[in-house]
């Protein structure tokens, strides 16, 4: 690897793949993620982005591809790089029947945090997970948000440069997500490189840079602006009209539009380049009878662009997924 | 590297003393067992019912039946008068023992001459053919002394050329071997070896479970640091269990311990490092805790049974002998038992040593190529 690449990005990909037995997990996968940047890593549940995550930190080996990870090969030089990344799983991996202050000390020690700065680096973590007055609590303890807090105060109790977070958000509450979030912005202030894998459709906005994957595949990548600015160059309709049932059915027949997505009481159509404006729409269901509330270009959601750079067969089930995975909450 | 090593084992220190039942486990359990050996299950068997087919009807006949209803081994329960109804008592089970003398009994006694009571003993029941077979050899031994120097007297200081009474009764085996004092420190290694296999079998597995094990793997903390820090404080578990063991065995079976203490220590540890080792090796194979467990006994019952905790290896057939000698805890019983009971030293020791040594690099090697730093 050239020596401005080892400057400029913390993680690129060539064709990194994983296959387990017949399934193609991870399918030439290849990544740029800057240093400094918050890069957000978006698919349904299955997608990949978990495997790959692995095989960047040396939980798996690839099958095929190469992988770079702070300027080290990640299959020649895994403990080079372990030295200097933290990994925080849904999981959390913290010891139940350990203390807050156990766990902090065990991870300083096994990432060799050295004794005249460990005491120290223990406490600002506390502090950082609002854990103060709570140190000699069993983690089993610590409810959802506490435990997340805390599994992210032992993964970076090392300043790593980079921090892999896999699912982090998962089955914790949407007020403890969002400090979480404020958190990692602090990290990402303080230089070092983010890189989260979500489901949640919504935590793109937190992000500067995303990748989306589906089965396996990166179907986008880029900078957040650039995605939303490339995507969907038809728009989205946001349309409000009665009855529901018959718009939708009328509106699926129309030349141009992508998609129709029930959202709420309105109506969403994702419109192809060249399809129809909004007052086409709106006249179009007039003419057949229909009560049109509202008929006006919407910004699309991440959900919307990502949905769009999936194969048009393939949509359907991945809305259902995805709509799934937003209620379900898993 | 020290400070990761370090910070592995005072983690393991801690998840130890946190898990009081798992504790709690590993020091009463051998105190229980123990505890059901030495007391509850007790292998002399009194107050048999028994059954009496008294052809001579004499004094000499009732002086002996005197002895065995004296010695509370048995209850002379019935009379008969025939040896059919004897056959009938033992096969219903309402005897469990039959005594006959024949109808010259007396005669033959006074006339010196070598005579036998045939006492016929059910057994279907080990324990109480035992039992029976010893007490009937003992009045036996007893009974012809008495009547001996009964007749001694009598006929002036001649000593008759044979033993004038002989209770003719089968021998099963020598239940010498089985009492507790024999037993328990087989039973001290057979638990040692399971609670060391078990623990840290589990302890890894939960690691596995709870997702731990990832965020190790993704720690710049080494194979054999892990490995280490696991098996450091389980081998100082393992010493407390023992030592834990070994004082409720000396004071309250006052099992003689005749040879070197520090000896014994040093020996057991070859045997820890073996066993922790396979402990290892099943974590690696286990997906669940409870797999773990279950494998351990696998291992553990062949072991107990072939070992020769129970049951003496000469005694038994090539196939299971050749068995007995890839476990480790045959080696180690020979330690315990040698140093313990027999008080010997090193020097005899040097092949279980050598054994132990090498069963234990194999099988903590293995672990560590088998534990590998990856998932899948």
């Amino acid at each position: 690897m050239a020596e401005i690449d080892r400057d400029t990005y913390a993680v690129v990909t060539k064709g990194l793949t994983k296959r387990f037995g017949k399934i193609v997990a991870v399918d030439h996968v290849d990544l740029t993620i800057r240093r400094g940047e918050v890069y957000g890593f978006l698919g349904p549940n299955g997608a990949g982005k978990s495997t790959t995550i692995r095989m960047l930190c040396g939980l798996l080996d690839p099958t095929e591809g190469r992988g770079y990870v702070l300027g080290h090969d990640i299959t020649t030089e895994p403990e080079r790089i372990k030295e200097k990344i933290g990994y925080m799983s849904q999981r959390f991996s913290l010891y139940e029947d350990l203390t807050v202050r156990e766990n902090l000390d065990f991870y300083a020690s096994i990432y060799s945090v050295p004794k005249e700065i460990k005491q120290t680096r223990i406490e600002q973590m506390i502090q950082m997970a609002d854990l103060s007055g709570r140190e000699g609590e069993l983690a089993a303890h610590l409810s959802g948000g506490w435990k997340q807090r805390l599994a992210l105060g032992c993964s970076i109790i090392h300043k790593p440069q980079l921090l892999f977070l896999d699912e982090p958000t998962a089955g914790v509450d949407p007020v403890s997500r969002r400090n979480f979030w404020d958190l990692i912005y602090r990290l990402s202030e303080e230089g070092i490189t983010i890189v989260a894998t979500t489901h949640y459709m919504d935590e793109a906005e937190h992000c500067d840079s995303l990748g989306f994957i589906y089965q396996g595949r990166i179907t986008a990548q880029g900078s957040r602006e650039e995605i939303k600015a490339n995507a969907l160059k038809g728009g989205v309709l946001e349309i409000d009209c009665q009855p529901m049932r018959e718009a939708t059915q009328l509106l699926e027949q129309l030349p141009g539009v992508a998609e129709v997505v029930r959202f709420g009481n309105t109506v969403h159509l994702v419109i192809e380049a060249g399809g129809p404006t909004p007052t086409e729409v709106e006249a179009r269901l007039t003419s057949e009878g229909l009560k049109v509330n509202r008929a006006e270009v919407t910004t699309p959601s991440i959900e919307d662009i990502f949905v769009s750079f999936v194969g048009l067969a393939d949509r359907r089930s991945l809305r259902a997924q995805l709509r799934r995975m937003r209620e379900g909450g898993v | 590297m020290k400070s990761r090593l370090l910070g592995m084992m005072r983690k393991e220190f801690i998840q130890m003393w946190r898990d009081r039942i798992t504790m709690a486990m590993m020091l009463f359990m051998p105190m229980m067992l123990l505890g059901i050996i030495g007391w509850a299950i007790n292998t002399d068997v009194k107050h048999m019912p028994t059954a009496v087919f008294d052809q001579s009807r004499t004094r000499e006949s009732r002086d002996l039946l005197h002895t065995f209803a004296n010695s509370q081994y048995f209850n002379l329960d019935y009379y008969v008068d025939s040896y059919e109804q004897v056959t009938r008592l033992i096969d219903s089970g309402r005897a469990k023992v039959g005594i006959i003398f024949p109808p010259d009994y007396a005669r033959l006694l006074k006339q010196q001459r070598a005579t036998q009571v045939q006492v016929i003993v059910d057994a279907s029941d080990p324990l109480v053919a035992t039992s029976a077979v010893n007490a009937a050899n003992a009045i036996g031994q007893v009974g012809s002394l008495q009547i001996a120097s009964g007749t001694l007297q009598r006929s002036a200081g001649r000593v008759p050329p044979i033993a004038p009474l002989d209770v003719r009764v089968r021998a099963w085996y020598n239940p010498d071997q089985v009492s507790a004092i024999y037993i328990i420190p087989g039973l001290l290694g057979a638990i040692l070896m399971q609670t060391t296999i078990t623990i840290i079998a589990m302890v890894v597995v939960r690691e596995r479970e709870r997702g731990t094990l990832e965020a190790l793997i993704v720690s710049p903390l080494r194979r054999w640091e892990l490995m280490i820090g696991k098996i450091v404080p389980n081998v100082l578990m393992a010493y407390a269990q023992m030592t834990f063991a070994l004082a409720f065995g000396v004071w309250l079976f006052d099992i003689p311990v005749r040879g070197s203490l520090p000896l014994l220590y040093f020996l057991s540890l070859f045997f820890i490092m073996g066993t922790l080792g396979l402990g290892i090796l099943l974590s690696t194979l286990a997906k669940t805790q409870q797999q773990a467990m279950q494998m351990s006994y696998f291992i553990f019952i062949p072991s107990i049974y072939l070992s020769g905790v129970l049951f003496p290896i000469e005694g038994m057939p090539p196939l299971a002998r050749a068995v007995a000698y890839i476990i480790p805890l045959t080696y180690y019983l020979q330690i315990l038992r040698g140093i313990i009971l027999k008080g010997i030293g090193i020097s005899y020791l040097w092949t279980q040593l050598l054994v132990l040594t090498a069963i234990g690099i194999v099988l903590i090697s293995a672990s560590i190529l088998r534990f590998r730093k990856k998932l899948g």
